[in-house]
């Protein structure tokens, strides 16, 4: 990646906030640019914001959301909240994570098409088993309706 | 005047304990003789609250961590219930089975607080199973060695680095029963922005972090008969040793230490003071040098290798302001091996080693610098802490108390005052404005010493009589103190000729090296090193005979640049 492009880019997040900085806020706005937090902005957001790379590194690494890692083009998220899970969520995740090749740790196929992940509720449980596509609801969900989107999405 | 009406009251354990300003009960509950234990709690630091071992038990039943509880009037508190007993010893129990329980060889054993508190609370067995325990060490640093399996997340190496030393190398991370205190990415502490002043091990509660161990190599030289092993030892270690050994505090016990070395079988032993002195007359001399150019003002001090640097990665800017002069141990340590080499011709060939007893951790660091050579090899060969120091004479068997002092070797045994108070925050420049003053200075010392060089205060302002003007100088210690006044310089806010800068709160007296004290014990350090100064015989290192000597010969010439500075 073009580190001016990236710290252009940054700067830019961070005038758009307000004089306080707000770590999480700015974190966020690099992630939906990007898909994830790329390792060459620490640096550069620590020495901007004022504080350690190490203590933005606790802030990324505390939060679920935040990404370290590039993710695919399509980021599913299988809801895994009560309602989901009672209505079997988890053969979904097994099915997409063989389908795709992927496992607990590693979450994104290596030609960064798909990232597979677990939420724990999206908050649409009448429609459980539920999961999303790049924010995009897909309710009732089955394996085999799961496997079949994937290719839909190619 | 009646005062009792207005003054506050809390009851602890059914007695009435005054409330003078305290910020917590805790300090009330310390105030009123109980040693409630505490892992995470340093009044220096940021209240945090994570370890509840402070827990007190409110006349309600309720439970409350006292370190981060207000005191209010007519409070009732208990500090030793059943339940108290019951939770603390849970406590403990869960804090050991997510920690790794190898004690006797652990670098912290008997000096770990962790296990302190499971003696004295009787903790017997450990119903959990131990977890999470892998392989995960950094001994990437040579100043200090990193065991996250120790790690019992109290945060006081997290606070410190940040809030005293204004680093921030190391944080929390990840989250619940991942979280750990870590480097960005996971790094090599080496490679962070880490100073190396070991702040983090003297603080760390257990073995987590601890200050890594060359004593081996040490011992190897000790008993090679080809190798001829001299000693420096650092001003501020003769003052905090006798901690290790039951000796009152701030007792100056450098002469059982030289003793000590000798019987170890150090061929050689000098002061590193001695070094001072250099180091006095040369940076005098550069400041004396750039206030009639005028340019590079303020001159930074760089004998402490902690703050040199903390300049070097977060000030590049500030490089041509920092002294060109070497540490005291490295320009006596240059001198030493000089020294040897001009000995060694025509004779069967030997080795001399150097080796620095300090009370600093940064000088492990220090001494494997490149600017630090000496044909080739590190000048120093070993820099050992003053703990490593008494683990070494406890090792030997031999009883520091009862061992007689003795006298430091000549042609180098003589160090002035001046010297010696290098090892306490504002030392450095007290001796420099003895310098500079001259031979005034001889009959201002005390003058000299109310000045405001003297004090624990983070930042302290003097103002000195020089020529037909004053000169204004600031001393620091802790780094956020000196960031905070390299702030105000450089936003024009103020303007100094000199300023001295010290990364441990205290200056040397309170290196990581040497036994742990935060806040309380410095003034009794620093006292031992003031009476070391009205012992001495010369105050100025001007006067000392044996700077004379070497100026004269083995630092004739260019000599004395090439060797006292490190560019």
């Amino acid at each position: 990646m073009d580190n001016k492009e990236l710290y252009q880019k940054i700067d830019e997040i961070i005038n758009a906030h307000a004089s306080e900085k707000p770590i999480v806020a700015i974190l966020q706005d690099i992630q939906e640019e990007y898909r994830y937090l790329p390792r060459e902005a620490f640096d550069y957001l620590a020495e901007k914001l004022g504080v350690s790379i190490a203590k933005i590194y606790g802030i990324a690494t505390f939060y679920e959301n935040f990404s370290l890692s590039p993710k695919g083009k399509y980021v599913i998220k299988i809801c895994d909240g009560t309602a989901c899970h009672v209505r079997k969520s988890i053969p979904i995740l097994d099915a997409l994570r063989k389908e795709l090749g992927l496992s607990g740790d590693k979450k994104t196929t290596d030609d960064l098409m798909y990232t597979v992940e677990t939420v724990s509720c999206l908050g649409a449980c009448g429609l459980a088993p539920v999961l999303t596509v790049n924010d995009k609801v897909y309710p009732a969900m089955t394996p085999e309706k799961a496997v079949d989107l994937l290719a839909e999405l190619k | 005047m009646n005062t009792m009406n207005n003054k506050k009251f809390m009851i602890i354990d059914g007695l009435p304990v005054a409330i003078e300003g305290e910020k917590n009960i805790l300090d009330v509950i310390r105030k009123a003789g109980i040693d409630l234990p505490t892992l995470c709690y340093y009044s220096a630091l940021s209240t945090y609250g994570a370890c509840r071992m402070c827990v007190v038990e409110g006349k309600n039943g309720d439970i409350m961590a006292s370190c981060s509880t207000p005191p209010r009037s007519g409070m009732e508190i208990k500090t030793n219930t059943p339940r108290l007993q019951k939770y603390r010893k849970m406590i403990l129990e869960l804090m050991l089975s997510d920690h790794c329980r190898e004690c006797t060889t652990c670098e912290k054993n008997f000096d770990c607080k962790l296990q302190e508190l499971a003696q004295r609370f009787g903790l017997k067995d450990v119903r959990f199973d131990q977890y999470s325990i892998d392989d995960t060490r950094d001994d990437s640093s040579p100043a200090i060695m990193r065991n996250p399996n120790k790690c019992i997340i109290c945060g006081d190496c997290v606070r410190m680095c940040s809030e005293i030393q204004n680093v921030g190398a190391i944080d929390f991370a990840y989250r619940g029963s991942k979280m750990e205190v870590t480097t960005a990415f996971n790094m090599p502490i080496s490679e962070t922005n880490c100073v190396n002043c070991g702040q983090c091990a003297a603080i760390c509660p257990t073995g987590a972090i601890t200050i890594k161990n060359d004593l081996q190599p040490l011992w190897n030289d000790l008993h090679d008969n080809d190798t001829i092993v001299v000693a420096q030892i650092a001003p501020a270690v003769r003052v905090a040793l006798g901690d290790e050994f039951g000796i009152p505090r701030g007792t100056n016990v450098m002469g059982k230490i030289v003793s000590a070395l000798r019987r170890m079988g150090f061929d050689e032993v000098y002061d590193t003071a001695t070094g001072a002195d250099l180091t006095v007359i040369e940076e005098a001399n550069e400041l004396i040098g750039r206030l009639e150019k005028g340019e590079n003002l303020p001159l930074f001090t760089s004998c402490c290798p902690a703050w040199f640097r903390y300049a070097e990665i977060n000030h590049p800017e500030l490089m041509d302001n920092v002294s060109s002069c070497k540490s005291p141990m490295e320009m006596f340590g240059s001198v030493l091996k000089e020294r040897a080499k001009l000995n060694e011709k025509g004779k069967k060939p030997k080795k001399t080693k150097v080796v620095a007893i300090m009370p600093c951790t940064a000088k492990k660091y220090e001494i494997h610098r490149e600017e630090f050579q000496y044909d080739g090899e590190p000048t120093i060969a070993h820099s050992i802490t003053t703990i490593e120091l008494a683990n070494m004479i406890r090792e030997a068997g031999l009883r520091f108390e009862d061992i007689l002092p003795e006298a430091v070797d000549m042609p180098f045994g003589i160090a002035s005052g001046a010297g010696v108070i290098f090892g306490v925050t504002g030392g450095v420049t007290e001796a420099v404005i003895r310098y500079v003053m001259g031979d005034e200075a001889r009959d201002h010392l005390a003058d000299i010493s109310f000045t405001g060089v003297r004090g624990f205060e983070g930042l302290k302002e003097v103002k000195v009589p020089y020529k037909d003007r004053e000169l204004s100088i600031a001393i620091v210690s802790g780094l956020k103190n000196a960031e905070k006044l390299i702030q105000a310089i450089q936003a024009g806010e103020v303007q100094y000729d000199f300023v001295e800068v010290m990364a441990c709160e205290g200056g040397c007296i309170a290196g990581a090296g040497q036994p742990f004290v935060i806040g309380r014990a410095k003034p009794e350090r620093s006292e031992g090193m003031y009476q070391a100064d009205r012992m001495s015989n010369v105050k100025l290192s001007a006067e000392n005979p044996v700077t004379d000597g070497l100026y004269a010969n083995l630092l004739a010439g260019d000599k004395a640049h090439h060797l006292l500075h490190y560019k």
